[in-house]
C-alpha cells in the first residue's frame, strides 16, 4: 500500500470508534443519527481503500500514456452524476415548498416537511449539491485539459468528490432534523461545517497542485476563476463559522459574531458565495465549455484580465447591500451600495467574453441546442447582473428588499445562469467522459424551451408580485395610516405562487428530460445514435 | 509565445498565440462602451461617497458634505406622518367615544384608523373582512356575545375575553361531560333540544321533554329560559342559528361534553388609546352595532 492509502484507512479506522463513542455519548437523537452514519461512512472508506488496494495493479496509474496525459475522470464521472442526481432533488423540493407557499395546506403538521426545514434543504441542494457537484466534475475536468496533465493526488480527488458528497447528506437530513445553525446558505451545524473545511483544503490542494505541474506555459482563464472560486469560499467559510459547541456530543453550538457584526459577516458570506460559488465558478465554466463548443477563440483575452481582477477586487466589498435600512451603519450601507455599482462592468465582462466568443459561429445556435442553453445562460447572467446592482440602490431597495423581487432576481440568476450554463456543461460533459455521442440532440431541444418557459414564468411572477407587495406594504390611505394589513398582502399573491410554482414544474420536467438524455447517453452509447452527426465547421482561425 | 499568433479570419483580430486544449483567444481591445461605462460607475461612486457617509475611519466616519443619516430620515418621515394625523389622532383621543361617530370628520378618522389596526391586529383570527371563523365571532351581523353597543365593544377590545386582564370578560362553557354532570345519552338527547330551539331538524326518537327538563335544569341558568342567551354572561343566543362553533349536533355534543371558552387577547394593553377606541368605532360601524 501507499503511504496515502495507510495513512488514510488509518484516520478512517479511527474515525469509526470516535464517532460511535461520540453516537454513545450524543445529547441529541439528530447528532447520534450523524455520528452512527459517519460511523458507517468511515468504515465503508476503509473497505473501499483496501479493496481499491487489491483491485488495482501494483503500479499506480502512470501520469502519462505514449506521450499522452493520462487524465482521471472516474471522479469527475461520480460528480457529473451526482450533480444530476441532486439537481432533481433541489428542483423537486424546490417546487414542493412553492406549492406550500400556494397552498400551506402541504405543510401537512409534519415537522419534517414544513416549509422552514424545507427551504434550506432547496436552496443547499441546488447550490451546493447541485451546483457544488457541477463546479468539482467542470474544474476536475478543465484543469487537467487546459494544463496536459493527470489530477494531482491518488485517492484525494476521490476524497474530494465523496467528502463533498458526505458533506451534503450531513447538511441535507441535518435540516429535516431540524439541525440547523440559523444561518442563510450556511445552516449546517459546527461538525459538518469542520468536515467541509478538511473537504475543502483538500479540494484547494489538489487543483492547486495540478496548476503547479502543467505541462502548458499559462494557466488558462476558467482557471484563474475555479482558483478564486475556491480560495474565496474557503475564506468565506471560516469567516461567517466559527462557533462554540454546546457539547462536542450535541449538535447546537453558537457563532462567535453577534448583533450587527453577525448579520455582516453573513452577507459578506451570503453575498459572495453568489459572488465566487455561483459567478466566478460558473464564469469558468462559461470560459472553457462556450469556446469549445462554439470551436470559436475566446472573444478578448484583455477584458478576460481586465474583468477577472475588477470582479474579483468589488465583489468582496458588495455585502452590505443585503442590510440597507437596518441597524447596520450607513458609512457601510453606502460602501456595499456603490461597489455594487461600480460591479455592473466587470460582470458584464463576461457576458460580452461569453457572447461574442460566437461571432462567427451564431449560426450554430440553430443546429446545436446545448450551445444555444450556454448562450442562454450567458444573457441570462447579463440580465440578473444589471438586475442585481440596480436592487442594490438604495431607493430601489427599499421598494425590492424583502419581497418576491429578490426571488425573482435570485432565481433568473440560479435558473437561467447557473442551471443552463451547468445543463451545458454537463450535456457536453456526459458524452466526452463516457467516449459515447449524446443520445438525442432532440431531447435537448425539448428541455431547452420546457425550461425556459418555465423560467420566463417564474421570474415574471416573482416580478409582479414583489412589486405589487413592495408597492402594497408602503401604501398610505391620505389619512395618514397604512392601506392594507400584511395578510391582505398575503393573500395578493397566491395567484403568483401557484404561476412560479407551475414555472418550476416545468423547470423539473425539463430536467427530468435532461436525466433521461444522459442516462441513455451512458447506456445505449454511441451504436444507437441515430442523428446525422453535427456539421463540424471549419475552424475559423 | 509570439511567434504562434494569428490572425482570426472572421473578426480580422489577431490571436494572443497561447492555445490550451485547442482553445485560443483573440487580442481584442477593450470595448470602449464598456470602459466608458465602468469609469462612469466609478466617477458616479466617488462623487456617492462624498456626498453620503461612506468610509470608516479611526473613530467615526466620513459623514459626506449632506450630513445623511437614515436614522435622522425615519425622524423626518415619522414627523411628517404626525403632521397628517397628529392633530386628528389628539383630537380623537381626547374625543368621548359616543360623541365620535357623530361628527364625520372623527368617524372617517377613525374607521380609517381602525381598518389598519384591525389589519394587523385583529385579522389574523376575524379574517380580514370581519367574517369571522370557527371559534372566532363574525363582526359583521347583529348578534353578540358579548354586547354590540359602542361602549360594550370597547370593554370588549380593551380587556379581553378570559384574557387574564382583571376586568376581562370572564365565565366560560362548562364541560358538562367531562365533569360528570351530564350523562352522554342526556348530552345528546339535549342537543337535538339545543337545535330544535332554532328550528333545525331533531333525531328520530328524541324525547322533547326530556330535553326541555335538561335545558331547564342545567342551561337555562346563563342561556335563559328561552335559549336567548344572556350578554352579561356571555351566552350565546341558541335560537337565531348562529354557531360559534356549530349547529350540526355532533358539534354540539363536543361543546356540551368539553366546553367552550375562547380567548380574547387585552387590546388596551398593547395599544393606545386613541387606536383602541378607533378599533370600537370601526367594529360598531361594520354593520351590527348596536
Amino acid at each position: 500500500m501507499t503511504i496515502g492509502e495507510t495513512c488514510l484507512a488509518l484516520i478512517f479506522a479511527l474515525a469509526v470508534l470516535l464517532c460511535i463513542y461520540a453516537a454513545s455519548q450524543a445529547h441529541d437523537a439528530a447528532f447520534a443519527f450523524h455520528a452512527y452514519v459517519s460511523a458507517a461512512a468511515s468504515a465503508v472508506a476503509v473497505l473501499a481503500i483496501f479493496n481499491r488496494y487489491f483491485e488495482r495493479p501494483a503500479a499506480l496509474a502512470p501520469q502519462e500514456i505514449d506521450g499522452r496525459p493520462n487524465y482521471n475522470f472516474g471522479p469527475i464521472k461520480f460528480s457529473s452524476v451526482m450533480a444530476m442526481f441532486w439537481g432533481i432533488a433541489g428542483f423537486l423540493v424546490g417546487l414542493i415548498i412553492a406549492l406550500q407557499l400556494a397552498f400551506p395546506v402541504l405543510n401537512f403538521d409534519l415537522p419534517w416537511i414544513q416549509f422552514g426545514r424545507m427551504r434550506p434543504l432547496h436552496t443547499s441542494a441546488v447550490i451546493f449539491a447541485f451546483g457544488g457537484n457541477v463546479l468539482l466534475a467542470t474544474s476536475f475536468y478543465v484543469v487537467q485539459k487546459t494544463s496536459r496533465v493527470r489530477l494531482a493526488g491518488d485517492l484525494a480527488p476521490w476524497f474530494v468528490v465523496l467528502g463533498y458528497n458526505f458533506f451534503i447528506l450531513i447538511a441535507g437530513t441535518g435540516y429535516l432534523l431540524g439541525v440547523t445553525q440559523g444561518k442563510e446558505y450556511a445552516e449546517p451545524e459546527w461538525y459538518a461545517d469542520l468536515w467541509l473545511t478538511i473537504v475543502w483544503v483538500t479540494y484547494l490542494l489538489v487543483f492547486l497542485v495540478t496548476l503547479i505541474k502543467r505541462k502548458q506555459p499559462h494557466i488558462y482563464e476558467a482557471n484563474w476563476f475555479y482558483l478564486a472560486m475556491i480560495l474565496t469560499i474557503a475564506v468565506l467559510h471560516l469567516g461567517n463559522n466559527p462557533a462554540l459547541p454546546v457539547s462536542f456530543f450535541g449538535s447546537k453550538s453558537y457563532v462567535a459574531w453577534g448583533g450587527v457584526q453577525d448579520a455582516m459577516f453573513q452577507w459578506w458570506y451570503g453575498h459572495n458565495a453568489v459572488g465566487f460559488f455561483l459567478t466566478a465558478g460558473f464564469l469558468a465554466i462559461m470560459y472553457y465549455f462556450v469556446p469549445k463548443r462554439a470551436e470559436r477563440p475566446i472573444y478578448s483575452y484583455r477584458l478576460s484580465i481586465v474583468h477577472f481582477w475588477a470582479l474579483i477586487f468589488l465583489y468582496i466589498w458588495a455585502g452590505p447591500h443585503h442590510l440597507h435600512y437596518t441597524a447596520l451603519p450607513d458609512w457601510a450601507q453606502t460602501l456595499g451600495m456603490t461597489f455594487s455599482i461600480m460591479l455592473w462592468m466587470p460582470s458584464w465582462g463576461g457576458m460580452i467574453n461569453g457572447l461574442m466568443t460566437l461571432s462567427g459561429a451564431w449560426d450554430k445556435l440553430r443546429t446545436d441546442p446545448v450551445l444555444r442553453m450556454l448562450v442562454v445562460s450567458v444573457a441570462f447572467y447579463g440580465m440578473s447582473t444589471f438586475e442585481g446592482p440596480m436592487m442594490s440602490i438604495k431607493v430601489v431597495n427599499s421598494l425590492s428588499h424583502y419581497t418576491d423581487w429578490t426571488i425573482g432576481h435570485v432565481h433568473s440568476g440560479a435558473l437561467g445562469w447557473v442551471g443552463f450554463v451547468s445543463f451545458g456543461a454537463l450535456y457536453c460533459l456526459f458524452p466526452w467522459l463516457w467516449n459515447r455521442r449524446l443520445y438525442s440532440l432532440k431531447l435537448v431541444n425539448w428541455h431547452f424551451w420546457t425550461a425556459t418557459i418555465g423560467i420566463v414564468l417564474y421570474i415574471s411572477a416573482m416580478w409582479v408580485s414583489g412589486i405589487l407587495q413592495g408597492l402594497m406594504w408602503r401604501a398610505y390611505t391620505s389619512l395618514g395610516f397604512l392601506e392594507y394589513s400584511f395578510i391582505e398582502t398575503v393573500e395578493a399573491m397566491h395567484p403568483f405562487y401557484v404561476i412560479r410554482a407551475a414555472g418550476g414544474a416545468l423547470f423539473l420536467i425539463g430536467a427530468l428530460i435532461m436525466a433521461y438524455n444522459l442516462w441513455m447517453t451512458v447506456r445505449v452509447g454511441e451504436a444507437s445514435e441515430s442523428e446525422t452527426p453535427r456539421v463540424a465547421l471549419s475552424p475559423a482561425e | 509565445m509570439s511567434e504562434n499568433k494569428e490572425i482570426d479570419a472572421v473578426s480580422g483580430t489577431s490571436t494572443t498565440g497561447h492555445e490550451w486544449d485547442g482553445i485560443k483567444e483573440l487580442n481584442t481591445p477593450l470595448p470602449r462602451w464598456w470602459l466608458l461605462t465602468f469609469y462612469a460607475c466609478i466617477i458616479w461612486a466617488i462623487g456617492y461617497w462624498v456626498v453620503y457617509p461612506a468610509w470608516p475611519t479611526v473613530s467615526g466616519y466620513t459623514t459626506g458634505i449632506l450630513h445623511y443619516s437614515s436614522r435622522a430620515n425615519v425622524a423626518v418621515d415619522l414627523a411628517d406622518l404626525e403632521k397628517i394625523r397628529g392633530e386628528k389622532m389628539v383630537a380623537l383621543a381626547s374625543a368621548p367615544i359616543v360623541d365620535i361617530e357623530k361628527d364625520p370628520a372623527l368617524l372617517a378618522l377613525a374607521r380609517a384608523r381602525g381598518k389598519a389596526a384591525f389589519g394587523d391586529n385583529c385579522a389574523p383570527c376575524h379574517g380580514t373582512g370581519a367574517a369571522g371563523a370557527k371559534g372566532f365571532p363574525n363582526l359583521n351581523d347583529d348578534d353578540w356575545l358579548w354586547g354590540g353597543k359602542l361602549e360594550q365593544v370597547l370593554q370588549t377590545i380593551q380587556h379581553g375575553v378570559r384574557s387574564g386582564d382583571p376586568k376581562a370578560h370572564e365565565g366560560a362553557m362548562l364541560a358538562f361531560g367531562q365533569q360528570g354532570i351530564l350523562k352522554p345519552a342526556e348530552i345528546v338527547t339535549v342537543a337535538n333540544y339545543v337545535r330544535s330551539l332554532s328550528g333545525l331538524p331533531t333525531a328520530a326518537g328524541y324525547d322533547k321533554a326530556a330535553g326541555a327538563k335538561i335545558f331547564a335544569d342545567n342551561c337555562a341558568a346563563c342561556h335563559g329560559a328561552d335559549g336567548k342567551g344572556n350578554q352579561d354572561l356571555g351566552a350565546p343566543n341558541l335560537t337565531d342559528k348562529i354557531w360559534l362553533y356549530g349547529g350540526d349536533e355532533a358539534t354540539i355534543i363536543e361543546t356540551v361534553t368539553n366546553g367552550r371558552g375562547g380567548v380574547m387577547p387585552a387590546w388596551s394593553a398593547r395599544l393606545d388609546g386613541a387606536t383602541v377606541k378607533a378599533l370600537a368605532v370601526y367594529v360598531h360601524t361594520l354593520g351590527g352595532g348596536q
